[in-house]
């Protein structure tokens, strides 16, 4: 699919945040519509996107709606056209659009959007963790989160890709501020993305309607289908994950090769998580991690390979215990789960290691909260 | 455009409003949850002779636009028709406000049976003052919302006021939507048998007798507010037929003399407040 650049990147290197990153990505992808709603901390993609269809860099249309519900709908609408859409949220925007989210799913319809994971009320915050994406688990989205601002351009570029093949709507996680608005050394790595493609358009002329009621069967089908093709999903990021950066897939497994701990966890926090890994492993403790690249499809398989000692460190919960934590136990793994980091309450390198130093101890409650 | 045999009640002002979408060249229909989600049919099947995308509530008028800058971007003719109730245009208030500010480039209908019917007549904000329905038993206290006005207050490429009762005034406005571009916007008066509580074969008779009352006032906009040809002598009062001629209807049956009085001045005042626009 790529016309220029490769895995090792051979693009221009600039200095970017997460939400520009993505806004360059999608400039590659050239969709034909963007809708979106303002959001802190997402709004630098649009309005950088705004700009790009301003001057002409970006042959797109760009709509202003009034609410990210119509955001989401008119990019459902775009898509039920056949054109190719993009659009960006965060947190209470992501909750406010949530029955169209469910739509277009449930409509087998590409689409790609940009989640700068953040805080749901009440209270009010505005910062980091991943209780918003997390919502999203149900409704049949591909869900990926990125851990750097280049892992950010490149999924949201594979993101058109794998959703376009596959006909399942793709969200790309970034964790607000500690990457939406930090800059990093991206390299633009050009690509040229195939001809938009998908299931069915809904063209004048044709006699046919879509999403009419159903009775429980087909209904019941069509869900089941979705199921099915969103864990099918997993062959097509793993097949094309070598020509939009070679992450590893779903996973990334960082210094797990001999390791007797494990430590499972996602988004942009990792990079710190792994700073902590190090310093263990100066002192000799066999200590790795398994970073969910993508939390739907859930990674089972990597999972189920983990050696016997497991923390989860969440930054989302229900409950009492964290999602991803619940997720993980439920492959069948015995896991020690940590909620920590919600609302942007700061989780740095020596937070991690003194936490792992616990875990490695044997010292953790099965579920902890880091407050 | 819809086959016989559909799903409508009998007399269902819906589906007679549906027939006349004959005269909108190629159509692509957005409808949203409500009567006209079953009379266009259930799945596998589909009533209507256009696409029908079928959608939630409130996004109905985005995911039309969604639909009209797609076509435009890749070069497909289209007239898409966002098609709703009142229940529709209340939960999507906020979405077709701003497509009329946009000026997308959609024909927007409401059929307005003043109440949600397809959940079994409740109020909405169109339920006319004193109208009994299941969630306002004893008579509705509120007034019912203006919304053809407020599309007009927009300035929308086109708005028009219509009624199943003048048939040839509904077609004669839709052609000339659909041969125009921008905002379009009609409002049709539906009303609805077994919502309204009257034999279903009265259906014309009785949306003719709210514009014979002066009840229902027919309109178009298009840069310049005009009286329709079909119900413009109703302007004077004279011209009227008895306003409780209208409201022998069941919602009405509960209303006194003094209700009826003050509801013919509530009209009075509807017909200076718009003629204040023309």
């Amino acid at each position: 699919m790529r016309a220029e650049g490769n895995r090792n990147g051979s693009g221009v290197k600039r200095l970017l945040t997460s939400n520009e990153a993505i806004a360059e990505a999608v400039k590659i992808a050239k969709p034909d519509v963007i809708a979106a709603y303002p959001i802190t901390p997402q709004s630098p993609i649009v309005e950088k996107l705004a700009e790009m269809v301003e001057s002409g860099e970006l042959d797109a249309s760009f709509v202003r709606v009034e609410s990210e519900h119509s955001a989401m709908a008119v990019i459902h609408g775009a898509a039920t056209a056949g054109a190719r859409v993009f659009t960006a949220t965060s947190s209470h925007g992501l909750a406010y659009m949530f029955e169209m989210c469910w739509w277009i799913a449930g409509s087998r319809l590409p689409a790609v959007m940009a989640v700068a994971t953040r805080s749901i009320g009440a209270p009010w915050n505005i910062h980091g963790d991943h209780t918003d994406i997390m919502s999203l688990r149900d409704a049949g989205w591909i869900i990926g989160m990125a851990e750097s601002a280049q892992e950010a351009f490149d999924m949201t570029l594979q993101a058109f890709a794998v959703s376009e093949v596959v006909n399942i709507p793709f969200a790309v996680g970034i964790d607000a501020f500690t990457m939406s608005h930090t800059a990093e050394i991206v390299e633009i790595r050009n690509a040229k993305l195939p001809e938009r493609r998908q299931a069915y358009r809904i063209l004048p002329g044709m006699e046919v309607a879509v999403n009419a009621v159903t009775m429980g069967e087909a209904r019941m089908k069509a869900r089941y289908d979705l199921a099915i093709d969103l864990e099918k999903s997993a062959e097509v990021i793993e097949r094309t994950d070598g020509e939009f950066g070679s992450y590893g897939g779903l996973v990334e497994k960082y210094r797990l090769e001999d390791a007797e701990y494990a430590v499972v966890m996602a988004g942009g926090w990792c990079g710190d998580a792994k700073d902590a890994i190090d310093m263990l492993r100066d002192e000799g403790v066999r200590i790795g991690m398994l970073r969910l690249r993508f939390i739907r499809p859930f990674p089972e398989k990597a999972v189920k390979e983990l050696p016997s000692e497991v923390l989860v460190v969440d930054r989302a919960n229900t409950g009492i215990k964290g999602i991803l934590g619940m997720e993980t136990a439920a492959c069948g793994v015995e896991v020690k789960n940590v909620v920590a980091g919600i609302g942007g309450l700061d989780v740095g390198i020596d937070d991690f290691y003194r936490l792992f130093g616990k875990f490695v101890d044997g010292k953790l409650e099965k579920v902890e909260w880091l407050i | 455009m819809i086959l016989p045999g559909n799903a409508s009640c009998q007399g269902c002002p819906i589906s007679m409003a549906m027939r006349c979408l004959d005269v909108i060249k190629n159509p692509v229909l957005v409808i949203p949850a409500g009567c006209s989600t079953v009379i266009a049919g259930l799945h596998p099947k589909s009533a209507m002779k256009a696409p029908v995308v079928h959608v939630p509530f409130p996004s109905t008028l985005a995911v039309a636009c969604g639909l009209s800058e797609a076509y435009k971007k890749l070069g497909v003719e289209a007239n898409v028709v966002a098609w709703m109730g009142d229940g529709a245009a209340d939960i999507g208030f906020a979405g077709l406000s701003a497509s009329a500010a946009r000026r997308d480039d959609v024909i927007t209908v409401v059929v307005d049976n003043e109440a949600y019917m397809n959940t079994g007549t409740q109020a909405s904000l169109s339920t006319f003052w004193k109208a009994k329905t299941t969630t306002s038993p004893a008579g509705k206290t509120e007034e019912r919302r203006n919304l053809s006005l407020i599309m007009l207050t927009h300035k929308a490429d086109y708005v028009a006021t219509a009624s199943v009762g003048y048939i040839r005034d509904l077609r004669k406005k839709l052609r000339k939507a659909g041969e125009m571009a921008g905002f379009r916007f009609i409002h049709i008066h539906a009303p609805c048998p077994p919502g309204w509580r009257f034999p279903s074969e009265k259906t014309v008779e009785v949306a003719r007798k709210a514009v014979m009352s002066g009840a229902w006032i027919l309109w178009e906009y298009d840069g310049k507010l005009r009286l329709s040809k079909a119900g413009e002598k109703y302007a004077l009062k004279e011209n009227r037929i008895p306003l409780a001629e209208y409201l022998k209807q069941g919602r009405f049956l509960h209303l006194s003399e003094r209700d009826i009085r003050e509801i013919e001045r509530k009209i009075d005042e509807d017909w200076e407040f718009l003629l204040r626009f023309s």
